[in-house]
């Protein structure tokens, strides 16, 4: 099951219903110029009501492995000025244009039930990415900007069914840029080619605006829980490139730990967290040696961490107040299967 | 905001703002504090000064600061309090990200995890500020309480820390760094100094922690080779609370009783300090004990010059292992200054301070203390200090006189 489905449904009933007025049309203007829209509306990105009928010149998009946020419904939209074009370099990371956005809804519900919460854009201006929360409004006229984040009630309905209140963290304008943030500065994390899914409909002219600079490769990383498409290694560190590596990289916010899960650390086994032991952890450490003990996850910094809700313990540091069992569950099963010394 | 003036008028004024317009934000405590504090540490501008009003700010996620020039000053570091004790989420209480930042006049207490950190700041100040864990020593408190780290000139003026689960002063992957007239009590660790360059830490307290001083460098980290560490002028005394660091920790290896510990750094200098009350010993000279996976790295200590020091009773209650047995060795207490032996006469390790020095005489960092060799010594060599003096840019200094 492809998970563009949910926004491509939306778009094609938004265009079915014949008495909804013609959608807005994205203004330049205010994704390139200097300041903080305070509105959404100002983009011009959804015509409403919430984010229902995002605008047709937008792309949207899923990830094959994505980023774990309690357990939200993720609706993501590429946008790319009139003419523009997409370069990827030889790792498929994909550069924007000035006057690109990135724009990423997260709510609870599937499908008509979709009830937006948030949306963040990543508005690629001539100075870099500005990264800006939007928060929706209770009849979803329209989202205001938090730069300072913010808290609400929310009960998740988890994958096992059980139902659970949990307080959801928007996060403020930094906490944008502590994940998003590679030697200071604020990037993308998820569109690396390999990990993007695109609907067939756009994906066609949407990889036609794409230069590449080697062989391209779009939509064809490991689906982090689908086994037929890669090996348990290969979707465990898909898993922790996504949910961990914007931080843990050598130009990443947690480069002083010296533990890097991003794919082209894996060469150096002490710093993927093999038999490495913690710098800075403090009571993260759980008494715990290793950040990753091969063959016994319940000896494993990474799994006591990632299975932890506690400020100061839990792994990411922003963007959750739930567990990710299923996550955590896939990198126990890696972990077990680690070679020992 | 209306931008009326789009032309160039405006853009000088932009270009000149730094100076000219910095404006005082005040923030009081009281209803919705958390949301009203960090919009003002996101909207500050370079020159700014964030104000923190009297009182008690109950905050319930970290805070976080990214523009660079701004100053955060409260009241004083018992009149203006951050309280992080309803923390629900965030790695630290405030995170500072940006550059030329000064923090003043306030405390912090009670932050889950570390208090402040300070990440890629360069010439960050860090003036008259309180952190405090108030339940006291306990192993569920926060790591670290001042903790800068991969920086480049770090100031740590008059700063008072208590009850850091690790190190109540922590300087990680810096350079240029002074630490001076600070008070460091119920820590762990009270300061340590760790895969750091260029460091003075002196005229400052260090009691009732764990260990006193720490100056260490551990492997498989972007920033290693620690060097060039002055450690002079401070009182270190009583450092006898037992060990509370969670395990795992490279801290938790540290006997309590322990004054100033060593341990894989070159180019050191400790001298003119007054050691007293430690029970298991007042300097210890050690390499990294574990085993590592680091072509890079360098575990054993060379060129360390030690003079000039105060040695009070020490050495009477020694917490590491072989311990008890050294004692009972050397007349019932253990020398108030050991050394690992690593290295013998290559190792550079001087010592000019009239007190009997334990040599363990091992020949690798990581061996076993059952089969040291361990004797009495004299470390006779040049030992007076001659690194020079640490200065920061003048405009950190300026910002606290």
């Amino acid at each position: 099951m492809k998970r563009w489905g949910v926004p491509v449904a939306l778009a094609a009933a938004a265009l079915l219903t014949s008495a909804a007025p013609a959608p807005l049309s994205v203004n330049d203007r205010v994704i390139t110029a200097p300041g903080l829209p305070k509105k959404l509306s100002e983009f011009g990105f959804f015509s409403g009501p919430g984010v229902a009928r995002p605008s047709p010149v937008l792309t949207a998009y899923s990830l094959n492995t994505p980023l774990f946020s309690d357990y939200a419904e993720k609706q993501r939209f590429i946008y790319l000025p009139a003419g523009a074009r997409v370069s990827a370099d030889s790792t498929g990371r994909l550069a924007f244009p000035v006057g690109s956005a990135l724009i990423k809804t997260f709510g609870y519900g599937t499908g008509a039930d979709f009830r937006p919460i948030e949306t963040r854009v990543l508005l690629r201006r001539a100075g870099g990415w500005e990264a800006l929360p939007y928060v929706w409004n209770a009849d979803l006229s329209d989202a205001d900007l938090k730069v300072a984040g913010t808290r609400l009630p929310v009960t998740v309905t988890r994958p096992d069914g059980q139902s659970i209140a949990i307080s959801y963290a928007v996060p403020n304008k930094n906490q944008c840029k502590e994940c998003h943030s590679s030697a200071g500065e604020v990037v993308p994390i998820g569109p690396l080619a390999a990990n993007l899914n695109i609907a067939p409909a756009s994906a066609k002219p949407f990889r036609a605006r794409i230069d590449w600079a080697g062989k391209p490769n779009l939509g064809d990383g490991p689906v982090w829980n689908d086994p037929a498409t890669g090996s348990l290694d290969a979707r465990a560190r898909a898993y922790l490139m996504v949910n961990c590596a914007h931080c843990h990289n050598p130009q990443g916010s947690a480069s002083n730990s010296g533990l890097f899960l991003s794919y082209s650390a894996a060469s150096d086994r002490a710093a993927t967290g093999i038999y490495k032991r913690p710098v800075a952890a403090g009571r993260g450490s759980g008494g715990r040696d290793f950040a990753i003990a091969p063959g016994h996850p319940d000896q494993s910094i990474m799994i006591y961490r990632m299975a932890s809700t506690e400020p100061g313990v839990a792994m990411p540091e922003v963007g959750r107040s739930m567990v990710h069992e299923e996550g955590v569950a896939l990198i126990r099963q890696w972990i077990s299967a680690l070679p020992q010394d | 905001m209306k931008r009326k003036f789009a032309g160039l008028a405006s853009l000088v004024a932009m270009a000149m703002a730094t100076p000219l317009a910095a404006k005082d934000i005040a923030v009081a405590p009281g209803d919705g504090a958390q949301e009203r504090l960090q919009e003002a540490l996101i909207l500050a501008q370079p020159g700014d000064v964030v104000i923190l009003g009297e009182g008690r700010f109950d905050l319930t996620d970290g805070l976080s600061l990214d523009v660079a020039g701004v100053t955060v000053k409260g009241a004083g570091p018992d009149k203006s309090v951050l309280s992080f004790a309803r923390q629900m989420a965030a790695g630290e209480g405030l995170l500072v990200t940006s550059d030329n930042v000064v923090l003043r006049d306030f405390a912090v207490e009670d932050s889950k995890g570390d208090a402040i950190k300070s990440k890629g700041a360069d010439n960050i100040v860090y003036h008259n500020i309180r952190v405090e864990w108030t339940g006291g020593p306990k192993e569920t408190n926060g790591a670290y309480g001042i903790y800068p780290v991969e920086s480049e000139n770090v100031l740590i003026d008059s700063v008072l820390v208590i009850g850091a689960s690790d190190a109540g002063i922590y300087v990680g992957q810096s350079r240029n760094i002074v630490v001076r007239d600070s008070v460091a009590r119920f820590n762990v660790a009270g300061i340590e100094i760790e895969n750091s360059f260029n460091a003075d830490v002196h005229d400052n307290v260090a009691t009732k922690n764990t260990g006193g001083i720490l100056v260490f460098d551990l492997p498989n980290l972007p920033q290693q080779g620690g060097h060039n560490v002055r450690v002079f002028d401070n009182v270190v005394v009583e450092n006898d609370t037992p060990n509370f660091a969670p395990k795992g920790n490279i801290v938790a290896s540290v006997p309590a009783g322990t004054g100033v510990m060593v341990m894989a750094n070159r180019d050191i200098e400790i001298f003119d300090n007054v050691f007293e009350g430690n029970g298991s010993s007042n300097i210890m000279i050690i390499g990294y004990r574990q085993k590592f996976e680091d072509a890079k790295y360098q575990p054993m200590v060379r060129n360390v010059r030690i003079s000039d020091n105060a040695h009070g009773k020490t050495g009477f209650a020694p917490k590491f292992a072989g311990g008890d047995m050294l004692a009972a060795a050397f007349g019932g207490s253990v020398p108030p200054i050991i050394w690992d032996g690593v290295g013998g006469a290559e190792a550079q390790v001087f010592c000019s301070d009239e007190v009997p020095v334990l040599n363990l005489g091992m020949t690798k960092s990581d061996q076993p203390i059952e089969t040291a060799q361990p004797s009495l010594a004299k470390l006779m060599g040049d030992a007076a200090p001659r690194l020079p003096k640490i200065v920061m840019p003048e405009a950190m200094e300026a910002a606290i006189r």
